[in-house]
């Protein structure tokens, strides 16, 4: 690949991105106001949304094969029982990410 | 009492940077990684630099080094980077209303909203007394300066680092699982989460880790959709 077709490339990741990230907001601006479909779609998208991201997290965890997701599951649970706990964010995600560490270098 | 412009900035920065401190172990990791691939690829570390700030967005810039080491193809390129960020046209429209009437910021919150800056600006319970929009603006900007100075770091000093922080990188799973918590507990029911979970681990199923995100849009569209009548009548959810 020529430099010219590697900016041209990378160009075009931008693109893509930005054309994803700012479509919403051009289609439904600020003075032609947002059609009532859209508004739910709103309010009720984020929860969907987070639920979709953990399992993105997840994408990649094999579940069939040693360590059959284990490490990430206690890590999680210990992430969850942290969080009911003390409701503490950051001590949530370092105490789950140690554990994490802790459980893929030392046990599994 | 009039504040200060000065005083609501240092206030809002003061606010905001507490929740981006996981974001900055979790992109700073990523990001030396990252840097590192693309040094180890044969790019000069410049390409890092200046894709982490420009393209901004963690799996693309991953798989645009593989994309940029192959035969040029633009239309798969272009294909591709749509399907990968598609998520985002999401984000868009859960932040059509937090952002209105933001300035000349609105467009640096837009440009910058990958996955981890929209789920704290989303979730985040701001104090009346900060100003909401230079708190999302602290958040986008201290994030893209975690993710650009990482990608740098690795770019630059290549493969001279040792690893020796195995698992480091699920301090983004951890952060993810406490935002998901977080709405969890606000919500009066759990319509949408349960919607998003059975989609996501149905098409991961089906359509396997690398192209199961535009199919679990559709069909969180569509169940959403569906039953927007018996969710309105529950009151929406929060």
């Amino acid at each position: 690949m020529t430099v010219t077709q590697q900016i041209i490339t990378i160009a075009l990741c931008v693109l893509g991105t930005m054309l994803t990230r700012f479509l919403p907001f051009l289609i439904f601006n600020e003075s032609r106001g947002t059609p009532s479909y859209i508004q739910y779609l709103g309010k009720v998208l984020p929860g969907a949304i987070f639920s979709m991201l953990i399992v993105y997290c997840f994408r990649n965890v094999s579940f069939l094969q040693y360590s059959y997701g284990l490490p990430e599951l206690l890590s999680v649970s210990a992430v969850i029982i942290l969080h009911c706990y003390k409701r503490n964010m950051l001590l949530s995600i370092a105490g789950g990410t140690i554990c994490y560490m802790l459980l893929v270098q030392l046990v599994f | 009492m009039q504040q200060s412009k000065k005083e609501i900035i240092k206030k809002a920065f003061v606010s905001a940077f507490p929740y981006t401190i996981p974001i900055f172990a979790g992109f700073w990791f990523l990001g030396i990684a990252y840097g590192i691939y693309m040094n180890v690829s044969g790019f000069s570390f410049v390409y890092p630099m200046i894709m982490s700030i420009v393209i901004y967005g963690g799996s693309l810039e991953f798989i645009a080094v593989s994309m940029l080491l192959s035969p040029f193809a633009p239309v798969q390129v272009f294909v591709m980077t749509l399907m990968i960020q598609a998520r985002h046209l999401f984000y868009g429209i859960a932040m059509l209303d937090k952002f209105k009437n933001m300035g000349w910021k609105k467009f640096y919150l837009i440009f910058g909203l990958c996955d981890e800056t929209f789920s704290i600006n989303y979730t985040a319970e701001i104090a009346e007394d900060v100003d909401r929009g230079w708190f999302y603006f602290f958040v986008t900007l201290l994030d893209h300066l975690y993710w650009f100075s990482g990608a740098a770091i690795g770019g630059l000093l290549g493969n001279l680092i040792q690893f020796n922080t195995e698992g480091l990188d699920f301090v983004m799973i951890a952060m993810f699982v406490v935002i998901f918590l977080e709405q969890w507990l606000k919500e009066k029911h759990h319509f949408s989460a349960w919607i998003g979970f059975i989609s996501g681990v149905a098409c991961l199923v089906l359509f396997g880790g690398d192209s199961f995100l535009v199919p679990t849009m559709i069909c969180i569209l569509v169940c959403l959709s569906w039953f927007r009548k018996p969710i309105e009548k529950e009151g929406g959810i929060v």
